[in-house]
């Protein structure tokens, strides 16, 4: 394997660059899967039929959390990143590990929301609306729930390994996808929660 | 026995009964056949495991091939149905069952598979790279693909096929019209098919745009290979809208959500939307590949370079665009009012006009060539005109105004066959002919091959010709049968024996490959077209490491430049070789999805548990598993190259 020193340790084999690009092109894919979320849920957001509307069923203070989490695990997935660049394993993994605690503490309030959904009679089944809703929003849980074991996975891997070029590279690859997971949360606090709320 | 009545057959009939028996004496036959010639472990490490993008290619090929004949089975039956009159061959929930399977397993489980094949065989050999970038997963999905459309087929023997048309449309679609399991295995088994094909979209892209041969600039790559890197920018955008129309059908059906329900708030034509944004776009996903194959083929038998590379490159990319935009088309009658009709109107035609600068192209690269008429060539000249007949008809179908008079009828019917068999599957016989050599080592016969492309030709046009007529005399699509005294009788007789003809078009393709592998000869070379790019540049059979040595490109045709212009292509030493290695994983995972589908597909949750499970278990190893590959080294590379002719 070709080792090339110029770039970080991330970038620095041949395969390694070809994850890196082939992630973002994934991560365009996953932009057409929530924005065909997205464009559905503008479409059924009307579509109550007998249950509640977004107004009645959402609660500010769970939302507020769970941005705060999000935005925070984002935050410190860089700071983890930039730990590694500059080969500091121990701050790396302390970092990366709050990013997954703040992922689960995430988890957890939303698991607490989406239960009361269903409490006040928004489950699944109520309306196109309470279907759509929680669709998008299970769909980003789901991708939160499979970054935590993805990066859990990572994490023991930089304990056993260290910082190689693999995985630095596989630790740099989860980054792009938590940033990303934020991004789309950011798009769900605007047009879901807050244009709900108005 | 309360749990095995779900997988009975909801309507069955004696044919279904007998295929039962044959798919069970195959399985037999072929486990027995396997035993006993002790082929279990060459079939596990050479095919099984395999990450080769040449293998994979050639699995897929011989996918889509069986496909193509359960496809072309369901047509047959469906044209002997409508033959005459009140026909009573098949019921209306056979006849439905049978349009809606023949639809699914002709594009996504024919043409898809084709398509890829011939990207994963061809692709990594016309840019001068060793592999795709992520090889495992090129395998993982090809595996993907394989469970969704074996799923897919076992469907009209276990529990039902699904019957609400290869679009279906909701409400049809829902429980309270389909109510056997067959849009389950839709929902399902396309779901996991589709997720194998994005990531075949993910990995071709990557492949392309970073491990072409030195000097190769994305304005020097062969036209195929640009069709190919179009192509899959389409899938990467396309097949999530796919993901997640089906997720959502799959929760209206299973789960009792309302999405496409008319209760609850739910919209029906939010399905219909969502479908074709997707569903369009798979179009070109189809037809793309195959222009880059004719610009190939007519470019190599012309004798001439490509006329209007960088027009035929614009033209592709402007496809790609307008591909997004043209989906109402579909359903110009079903509420939109004038004015979205209208744009929408104007974005279909539109894609007339790159379509047309690439038939101009094609003319051009003719005019005043050396034309040689193999049967590849032969397939590409009557695609052209045959192509344009169903080109122009969509131009015609394009007029929201006049559609209302189109709309559904077999007009349509016989419109998108002259588009895709012309267009499609002819450009997947051509490269069938003109790889074969590259492949397996000899040629297919040309006169069989030429008498099949005719053959197939006028079948094409007896099969769809009379549907234009029919259906502008008002004969549906999708009605299992017809009053005499609506007059539709001769022109479905006529179409009857147009598909006859196609059966036996493919029949003699069958007959040829046969033939050809018992008396063709072994000695034709590495190039025995005269071919002008890269993967005519290396050995047959091609060594699994590609090219010994880098190719250095200087031009759109540089093994022509090679072989005429003496600009030497190969340049370098030999080196040792990084190849990857083969894993089960990826098949053992397409095994596991096929399970989990089937168990989603009857709602028996705890299998599902259990395997989704056992999924993601596999995703965690693979996360964990430390396989750098392997050198092959510099003697080894020697000694092949010596064996196969020399190195270049």
């Amino acid at each position: 394997m070709k080792i090339d020193h110029s770039l970080p340790l991330e970038y620095s084999t041949e395969q390694s660059r070809l994850r890196i690009l082939g992630f973002w092109i994934f991560l365009g894919a996953e932009i057409m899967l929530f924005a065909t979320l997205f464009a559905s849920y503008f479409i059924l957001r009307n579509g109550t039929g007998d249950g509640p509307s977004g107004a009645e069923i959402f609660e500010i203070t769970p939302v507020l959390i769970e941005t705060l989490l999000l935005l925070t695990s984002s935050f410190t997935i860089g700071l983890a990143v930039h730990a590694m660049r500059l080969g500091n394993k121990k701050a790396m993994m302390a970092f990366f590990g709050i990013t997954l605690v703040l992922g689960l503490a995430f988890l957890g309030v939303e698991i607490y929301e989406f239960a009361h959904y269903v409490h006040v009679g928004a489950g699944l089944q109520t309306s196109a609306f309470t279907a759509i809703l929680l669709t998008t929003l299970g769909t980003h849980g789901a991708h939160v729930t499979f970054g935590l074991f993805w990066g859990l996975f990572i994490l023991i891997q930089v304990k056993k390994s260290g910082l190689t070029p693999e995985t630095t590279n596989k630790s740099f690859i989860f980054s792009l996808y938590w940033h990303f997971l934020d991004v789309v949360w950011i798009f769900i606090f605007s047009f879901v929660y807050l244009k709900g709320m108005m | 026995m309360e749990f095995f009545e779900r997988f009975a057959i909801p309507h069955p009939s004696p044919a279904i009964y007998a295929s039962m028996v044959a798919i069970g004496l195959v399985t037999i036959a072929i486990i027995f056949g396997l035993t006993y010639f002790k082929k279990w472990g060459y079939l596990w490490r050479e095919w099984l495991t395999t990450v080769d993008h040449k293998r994979l290619g050639i699995m897929y090929l011989i996918s889509a091939i069986l496909m193509l004949f359960r496809g072309g089975a369901d047509a047959i039956m469906m044209r002997a149905q409508l033959a005459a009159p009140e026909n009573k061959l098949l019921d209306a929930q056979h006849y439905n069952e049978i349009f809606t399977t023949h639809g699914v397993v002709m594009i996504l489980f024919m043409a898809m598979p084709f398509i890829i094949g011939f990207m994963n065989f061809v692709v990594p050999l016309q840019i001068g790279a060793r592999d795709v970038a992520f090889p495992r997963l090129n395998a993982l999905s090809f595996w993907l693909f394989f469970a969704g459309a074996m799923l897919f087929n076992i469907s009209f023997v276990i529990g039902g096929s699904p019957d609400a048309g290869w679009t279906s449309y909701f409400p049809l679609a829902d429980n309270e019209f389909s109510q056997s399991v067959g849009t389950n295995y839709y929902m399902i088994a396309i779901q996991i098919a589709g997720l194998g094909t994005l990531m075949t979209g993910i990995n071709f892209m990557t492949t392309i745009l970073k491990m072409r041969a030195p000097g190769m600039t994305l304005m020097k790559m062969p036209m195929f290979t640009w069709s190919a890197l179009i192509a899959n920018v389409i899938i990467v955008f396309a097949f999530p809208v796919l993901t997640v129309a089906l997720a959502m059908g799959t929760l209206d059906r299973l789960f009792g959500t309302h999405f496409f329900a008319s209760t609850n708030g739910g919209m029906d034509m939010l399905w219909a939307n969502l479908f074709w944004v997707w569903g369009h776009p798979e179009v070109y996903i189809l037809i793309l590949p195959a222009f880059g194959i004719y610009s190939e083929v007519i470019s190599t038998f012309a004798r001439r370079n490509l006329y209007g590379y960088k027009s035929m490159v614009a033209s592709m990319v402007i496809i790609s665009l307008l591909s997004f935009l043209v989906w109402v088309h579909h359903f110009f009658t079903m509420g939109q009012g004038a004015l979205v009709n209208s744009i929408f109107s104007i974005t279909t035609m539109a894609i007339a006009v790159p379509t047309g600068v690439k038939i101009f192209n094609w003319l051009f690269t003719l005019y005043k060539g050396k034309i040689e008429v193999t049967t590849p060539m032969l397939y590409s000249m009557l695609f052209i005109p045959l192509f344009t007949i169903g080109g122009v008809t969509g131009v015609m179908l394009g007029m929201s105004a006049a559609d209302y008079q189109y709309h559904n009828t077999m007009f349509l019917v016989a419109h998108f066959h002259m588009v895709i068999i012309p267009g499609v599957v002819f450009a997947m016989l051509a490269a069938l002919f003109y790889y074969w050599p590259k492949m397996f080592g000899f040629m297919l016969n040309e006169k069989l091959g030429k008498l099949g492309a005719w053959v197939i030709a006028i079948g094409t046009l007896l099969a769809f010709m009379p549907m234009f007529f029919s259906g502008l005399d008002g004969q549906a699509r999708r009605m299992y049968t017809y009053s005499e005294s609506s007059g539709f009788g001769i022109w479905n007789m006529i179409s009857f024996v147009g598909a006859l003809g196609l059966a036996i078009g493919f029949a003699l393709i069958v007959y040829n490959i046969y033939y050809s592998f018992r008396y063709a000869s072994r000695d034709i070379g590495s190039d025995p077209w005269d071919a002008r790019t890269l993967e005519w540049a290396t050995h047959t059979p091609v060594p699994e490491y590609n090219f010994a040595t880098m190719p250095q490109i200087e031009s759109v045709e540089p093994f022509w430049d090679d072989k005429k212009n003496g600009k030497k292509l190969f340049k370098d030493k030999i080196e040792k070789i990084h190849m990857p290695n083969n894993t089960g994983i990826p098949f053992i995972m397409g095994v596991l999805f096929f399970i989990w589908g089937f168990s989603f597909i009857f709602a028996m949750w705890i299998p599902l548990i259990i395997f989704t499970l056992a999924i993601f278990g596999c995703m965690a190893y693979q996360s964990f598993e430390n396989d750098h590959g392997r050198y092959i080294s510099v003697e080894e590379v020697e000694e092949t190259e010596n064996k196969l002719g020399g190195k270049r």
